[in-house]
C-alpha cells in the first residue's frame, strides 16, 4: 500500500486537532465528516485511515479518548483535546501560518521582481 | 518528548501484548452505522447506503493492520516471529545446527582467547593513570656503539628541572633482598627508586603513604613501601604494619606504606612486575658513588611523566636541545666522538614491545582461522539452500517480500553465529585456567590475563559481525530462487542455481588460500624454532643445575660480613667444598647472576676502558661482565682457545686477571693478540665501597663463543672476572652430575645455611629447563600457529569435500547417462578429481601470493630461514593439494559407483 505524502499526514493531524478544538469532544465519524465538509475530497475515501492517526495522537498525548454515548444512544469512542494537544495546536498553527506566508510570497514573486 | 512517550506506550503494549483491536472493531462498526444512517437520509436504498459507507471507510483489513502497527512495535514483533522460526529450524536440523555452532564456537573461542591475551598486554600495557604520558629515558653513546649506558645524577637533576617532564624517577631494574627475622630467610624482589617514583606512576598507597619527594636523602631512605601481596602473605593484613621495622639485608627499614591490591610495577617481565618492596634512595651518597656528571648509573632505568599535552616527538625535540647545550657546557664529560644522545621511548613499548609482533602474528593467525570457519559455515548455509529452495519458493509464491525473506534468513544465521560465539566464550571461560598454563611465564602481564566483560563483548561483537557478513550473501542468493523452476521439480530437490555453485567455489578457493597462508606461517615458525633448538649453544647444559643465593648487602659496609672478595672467597670455597660432597655431584662452580646462561633479564654491563685507547669512562663501550669461579668454564664445557683460565691463585691481592670470549677479542682487538692487554672496568658496582684508584686488569685467556645471552644471537662480547678477585652479591651455584632435582635444592640449602643461616637459597633449575624457557614465547607462538594451521587444513579439507560431494550429487544424472552410454569409470573418476584439483590449484595460487606477503611481514620472528624459503612453500602446497585431492576422492568414488539404471529412474 502506498503511503500518503508526509505533508498530507501532517496536515491531517493538524486538521484533527483543530476539529476537536472547535467542536469539542467528537467520535471518529464526527471528525471524519467535519474534515470532509471543510476539505472536500481529501477524506472522501479511506475514512478509516483516521483511526491509526487517532491512536498515534493519543500515544503522543495530544488527545485522549473514552467511551460515551453517540447521538442515537449507542456506545462510541469520543476523542477530546488535552492540554498538551492544545499547546501543540497553537504551536503548529503558528508554524503553518509562517510557512504558508513564506510560500505564498514565493508564489507571488515574478521573474521581473528578482532582476 | 512526544516521540519518547509514543515509543514507551508502544513498548509497553508490545511487552504486555495488549491489543486495542476490539476497540477498533467497535469504533468501525459505529462509524459504519453512522455513515449508513446518513446515506439513508440522503435517499439511498438500505443496501446501497451500507455499501457506500463501507467503500468510504476503505479496506478494513488494511486499517486494522495500520492500527496494529501503530499500537505496537512491528519491528520487534517480526524479530520475535523470525527468532521463533529460526529456533524451530535449528531444532529441525539438529545435526546441521550442531556442526555450525561447534565450528563457530571453535573459531570465535580461539579468537577470543588470543584477544584476552592482547587485551591484557597490548591494549592495557600500563595499569596507571594517563599512561600515554609515561616514557622511558634512555642514554645512548652511538659514537662508541653503546646503548642504554645509564644516567648520572647531575643529568637526572637537569632533566627534572628542564620543564619537559612533570617528574623524572630513577629506578633499579629489580633485584633481590633478604628479609630476615620472619622465620626462614626470605628472598624478595625489590627495587630502589627515587622518592618521586610513585608520583611518576601516579599511584598512591592504600595504607600509609609512598615516599615523600621532599625528604630525599643521598643514600638509602631507610623507608620501605611494600606490596599488597606481601602484606597479606607475610603480615596477615596487619592494619598496624605502618611504622614497623623490616630487616632487609641486615638493615632496619621502616614500613611507610602498602600499595593497593591491583598495583603492579612497570617492567617487561613478570619478575619485574611482581616487585614486593620499594626502597627509597637518592643514588648519590653511600653506598652509591658521589654525584658526578661522568659517573653513570648503569643498570638503572629512568622513567618520567611528560608534561600534560606534550607529545613524545615534541618532548624529544626539547630534550635534543637540552642535550646539545649540555654537551657544549661540559665538553670534557661529553666528548664529541661518543655522540651522547638521550632518547624517549613510550613506557608501553618497553613493557610489551618485545612480544607485540608475536602476539599480533597470533591474532592474525587466529583471525584467519575465524575467517575460514566463517567461510565454511557460509558454505554449509549455501549447501542447505538447495534443501530449502522449495520452502523459500513456496513462501515467495504466497507473497512473502524478498526483503522480508532476507531478513528472516539473516535472523536464522545470526542466531547460529551468536550461539556459536556464546558457546565459544563459555568453553573459554570454563577452560581459562587450563589454557593459561600454556601461556609462557615470560609474557608481560601474565597475571592480568582474564576472561573479562570486555572479552565477552568482543566475542559477541565478532560473532554478530561475522554473522551479518557471512549470512547476508547466502540469504541474498537463497532468496533469488527461480520460482517456477523450483516448484516444478516436485520434491526432487532443487537443481541449485549456477550462481550458488559459483559462490561455493569462490568460498572453497578462499578457504584453501587462507589455510595455505597459515600453513606456510606455521612451517616457517616451526623451522625457525627447530633451528634455534638445534643450534649449538657453545656450552653444555646437560646434567647441570643452577641454584641461586644472595649475600646480604647492608647499607653500612662495615656491618657487611662479606665486604671484600677475600672474605667472600672463604664462603665460596666452603660452599663449593660442601657441594662436591653431595650425592651425584661431579663438579661444582660458582658464578654471579650474569653468569647464568640465558637465565637473567639484564646483564651486568660495565664500561670497558682499553689501555691506550679510551681515556675516560664516557667514551667507553659497555661490555657484559660476568663473575665466575675457575671451575665454571670446564663445568659448562666452554673450551679455552688461548692463554689460561683463572686459577685458585688469582686472589684479591694478586694482579687482576680476566678471560674474554672470541667475540670480545674480535670486537675490541681486531687483528691483535688480546693476551696481555690491559683494561679497566670502572664503576663496578661490586667494588664501589672499595678503593677508588684505577685498577688495571690483564687479559689472560680467550674462550670460545657461547650463546649464553640469547640463542638467537651468535656471539656477544663478554669479559669474565674471577669470583676470588671481585665481590659478587648474587651468586649461582652450578652443579653437574647425576642430580636428583627434587632433593638437590634442599640439600644445597642445608649446606649453605649450615655455613651462614641468614643466606636464602632459591630458584633451583636445570639448565635444560632454562634453555627451553628462553624459547618459551617462540615455542608458544609456534605451537599456537601450528594448531591454527592444522585446524585450518582440516576445515579446508571438509570444505572441499562438501563442495565436490555437492557437485557430484548435482551431476549424478549426467554421470549416469555417461555411464549408460559406455563411459569408462576411470574417466568419470578423473573428471571429478580434476574438478577438485582445479579448485585446489586456484586456492594454492592465491594462497602462495598471500603467504609471501605474510612471511615478509613476520620476517622479524624468523631465525635461520628465509621468508621465501622454497622448500617450505613447495612442501605446504603439496600437502594442501594432496589433502584437497583426498577430500575429492571420496565423492569421486561415490560417483563411479552410481548405478545408471536406478539413478536415471529416480530422477
Amino acid at each position: 500500500m502506498k503511503e500518503k505524502p508526509d505533508v498530507l499526514q501532517g496536515t491531517l493531524a493538524l486538521m484533527v486537532l483543530k476539529t476537536l478544538d472547535v467542536l469539542g469532544p467528537q467520535h471518529g465519524w464526527g471528525i471524519a465528516r467535519r474534515i470532509e465538509q471543510i476539505s472536500g475530497d481529501l477524506l472522501a475515501v479511506n475514512q478509516g485511515t483516521l483511526y491509526p492517526l487517532l491512536l498515534k495522537l493519543e500515544h503522543e498525548g495530544s488527545i485522549a479518548s473514552e467511551w460515551g454515548a453517540s447521538e442515537n444512544n449507542r456506545r462510541a469512542r469520543f476523542y477530546r483535546l488535552t492540554g498538551a494537544g492544545r499547546k501543540q495546536l497553537q504551536a503548529e498553527t503558528r508554524e503553518w501560518e509562517q510557512t504558508s506566508a513564506i510560500i505564498a510570497r514565493f508564489f507571488k514573486v515574478k521573474a521581473g521582481d528578482l532582476a | 518528548m512526544k516521540v519518547l512517550r509514543r515509543f514507551l506506550i508502544r513498548l509497553s503494549n508490545f511487552a504486555t501484548r495488549q491489543s486495542v483491536d476490539q476497540r477498533l472493531q467497535e469504533e468501525i462498526a459505529e462509524h459504519l452505522a453512522l455513515q449508513t444512517e446518513e446515506n439513508l437520509r440522503a435517499g439511498m436504498s438500505p443496501s446501497e447506503a451500507r455499501r457506500q459507507a463501507v467503500i468510504k471507510l476503505g479496506t478494513a483489513e488494511a486499517i486494522r493492520e495500520q492500527h496494529h502497527e501503530e499500537q505496537s512495535l512491528p519491528f520487534f514483533e517480526n524479530l520475535i516471529f523470525d527468532l521463533r522460526y529460526a529456533v524451530r529450524m535449528l531444532l529441525r536440523f539438529p545435526g546441521f545446527s550442531f556442526i555450525v555452532i561447534a565450528t563457530l564456537a571453535l573459531g570465535v573461542g580461539a579468537t577470543t582467547a588470543i584477544y584476552s591475551v592482547i587485551d591484557a598486554t597490548l591494549l592495557h600495557p600500563l595499569p596507571y593513570p594517563t599512561p600515554t604520558e609515561l616514557v622511558r629515558i634512555q642514554d645512548d653513546l652511538p659514537g662508541v656503539s653503546a646503548q642504554s649506558v645509564g644516567i648520572s645524577v647531575p643529568e637526572w637533576r637537569d632533566l627534572e628541572s628542564s620543564g619537559i617532564f612533570q617528574s623524572v624517577a630513577i629506578t633499579g631494574t629489580g633485584a633481590n633482598v633478604n628479609l630476615t627475622g620472619v622465620g626462614r630467610p626470605l628472598r624478595l624482589s625489590f627495587k630502589q627508586v627515587t622518592p618521586n617514583y610513585f608520583a611518576v606512576l601516579g599511584v598512591d598507597a592504600q595504607l600509609g603513604r609512598t615516599f615523600d619527594p621532599h625528604d630525599a636523602t643521598l643514600g638509602y631512605n631507610l623507608e620501605v613501601v611494600i606490596s599488597d601481596g606481601l602484606w597479606r602473605r607475610q603480615f596477615g593484613t596487619d592494619p598496624h604494619i605502618i611504622g614497623k621495622t623490616l630487616l632487609l639485608d641486615n638493615d632496619a627499614y621502616q614500613v611507610v606504606g602498602v600499595m593497593p591490591r591491583g598495583f603492579r610495577d612497570q617492567g617487561s617481565t613478570s619478575d619485574e612486575q611482581n616487585v614486593e618492596l620499594w626502597l627509597g634512595a637518592g643514588f648519590s651518597g653511600l653506598p652509591f658513588p658521589a654525584p658526578q656528571r661522568g659517573i653513570r648509573l648503569g643498570s638503572r632505568a629512568v622513567i618520567a611523566r611528560l608534561q600534560p599535552g606534550l607529545s613524545i616527538a615534541a618532548a624529544q625535540e626539547h630534550l635534543n636541545a637540552l642535550v646539545e647545550s649540555l654537551t657544549k657546557q661540559f665538553p670534557v664529560d661529553y666528548p664529541a666522538q661518543t655522540a651522547w644522545t638521550v632518547r624517549l621511548i613510550p613506557l608501553s613499548e618497553i613493557v610489551v614491545g618485545s612480544v607485540r609482533q608475536s602476539l599480533l602474528l597470533l591474532f592474525g593467525a587466529v583471525g584467519l582461522v575465524l575467517l575460514i570457519t566463517c567461510v565454511n559455515v557460509g558454505n554449509l548455509l549455501l549447501a542447505r539452500a538447495s534443501v530449502r529452495g522449495r520452502e523459500i519458493a513456496v513462501r515467495q509464491a504466497l507473497g512473502a517480500q524478498r526483503t522480508r525473506l532476507i531478513r528472516q534468513l539473516l535472523t536464522e544465521t545470526l542466531l547460529l553465529f551468536l550461539l556459536g560465539g556464546i558457546a565459544g566464550f563459555i568453553i573459554l571461560f570454563c577452560a581459562q585456567h587450563l589454557l593459561l598454563r600454556l601461556v609462557p611465564e615470560s609474557l608481560p602481564h601474565l597475571n592480568d590475563i582474564a576472561v573479562r566483560w570486555s572479552v565477552l563483548l568482543f566475542a559477541v561483537v565478532v560473532s554478530a559481525a561475522a554473522g551479518i557478513i557471512f549470512g547476508l550473501a547466502p540469504a541474498w542468493l537463497m532468496s533469488r530462487v527461480d520460482l517456477i523452476g523450483t516448484l516444478r521439480q516436485e520434491g526432487r530437490g532443487s537443481k541449485g542455481s549456477p550462481e550458488r555453485s559459483r559462490a561455493r567455489q569462490v568460498l572453497v578457493i578462499s578457504e584453501l588460500a587462507l589455510s595455505l597462508v597459515l600453513m606456510v606461517a606455521a612451517s616457517l615458525l616451526l623451522r625457525s624454532f627447530w633451528d634455534l633448538f638445534k643450534v649449538q649453544p657453545g656450552f653444555d647444559p646437560a646434567r647441570v643445575m643452577a641454584i641461586q643465593t644472595w649475600l646480604p648487602g647492608p647499607n653500612d659496609p662495615t656491618t657487611d660480613p662479606y665486604r671484600s672478595a677475600s672474605q667472600e672467597s672463604i664462603l665460596v670455597r666452603e660452599i663449593l667444598r660442601r657441594s662436591r660432597t653431595l650425592p651425584g655431584v661431579e663438579e661444582a662452580a660458582i658464578g654471579d647472576n650474569a653468569a647464568l646462561p640465558l637465565g637473567h633479564s639484564l646483564p651486568t654491563r660495565l664500561p670497558l676502558i682499553r689501555e691506550g685507547i679510551e681515556t675516560t669512562d664516557n667514551q667507553a663501550p659497555v661490555i657484559d661482565s660476568p663473575i665466575v669461579s675457575p671451575e665454571y668454564f670446564h663445568l659448562l664445557g666452554m673450551p679455552l682457545l688461548r692463554g689460561r683460565l683463572f686459577s685458585d691463585q688469582d686472589l684479591e691481592n694478586t694482579p687482576q686477571v680476566a678471560v674474554i670470549n672470541q667475540a670480545a677479542a674480535r670486537t675490541y682487538w681486531p687483528g691483535q693478540d688480546p693476551l696481555g692487554k690491559r683494561v679497566r672496568l670502572p664503576l663496578s658496582a661490586r667494588e664501589l665501597s672499595g678503593s677508588a684508584k684505577p685498577v688495571w686488569t690483564t687479559i689472560v685467556g680467550v674462550i670460545a663463543d657461547a650463546r649464553t645471552e640469547s640463542l638467537a644471537d651468535t656471539a656477544i662480547p663478554q669479559i669474565y672476572g674471577s669470583v676470588y678477585q671481585h665481590l659478587s652479591k648474587d651468586l649461582a651455584i652450578f652443579l653437574r652430575g647425576q642430580l636428583d632435582p627434587s632433593v638437590i635444592p634442599t640439600q644445597v640449602r642445608e649446606q649453605v645455611q649450615s655455613i651462614d643461616p641468614v643466606l636464602p637459597v632459591f630458584h633451583a633449575e636445570t639448565l635444560d629447563d632454562v634453555l627451553s624457557d628462553s624459547l618459551s614465547v617462540r615455542r608458544f607462538s609456534m605451537e599456537m600457529v601450528a594448531l591454527f594451521a592444522t585446524t585450518a587444513l582440516l576445515l579446508a579439507g571438509l570444505g572441499i569435500y562438501g563442495t565436490i560431494s555437492y557437485v557430484v550429487n548435482e551431476q549424478r544424472r549426467e554421470v549416469a547417462i555417461r555411464l549408460a552410454l559406455g563411459a569408462q569409470r576411470g574417466n568419470i573418476l578423473k573428471m571429478v578429481l580434476l574438478r577438485g584439483l582445479s579448485l585446489a590449484s586456484a586456492g594454492a595460487g592465491l594462497g602462495v601470493c598471500g603467504a609471501l606477503i605474510v612471511s615478509h611481514l613476520m620476517a622479524g620472528l624468523l631465525y635461520g630461514v628465509s621468508p621465501n624459503d622454497v622448500p617450505t612453500f613447495a612442501g605446504v602446497t603439496v600437502v594442501l593439494t594432496s589433502v584437497a585431492l583426498a577430500a575429492s576422492f571420496i565423492p569421486a568414488l561415490r560417483a563411479i559407483r552410481f548405478d545408471p539404471i536406478t539413478t536415471l529412474r529416480s530422477e
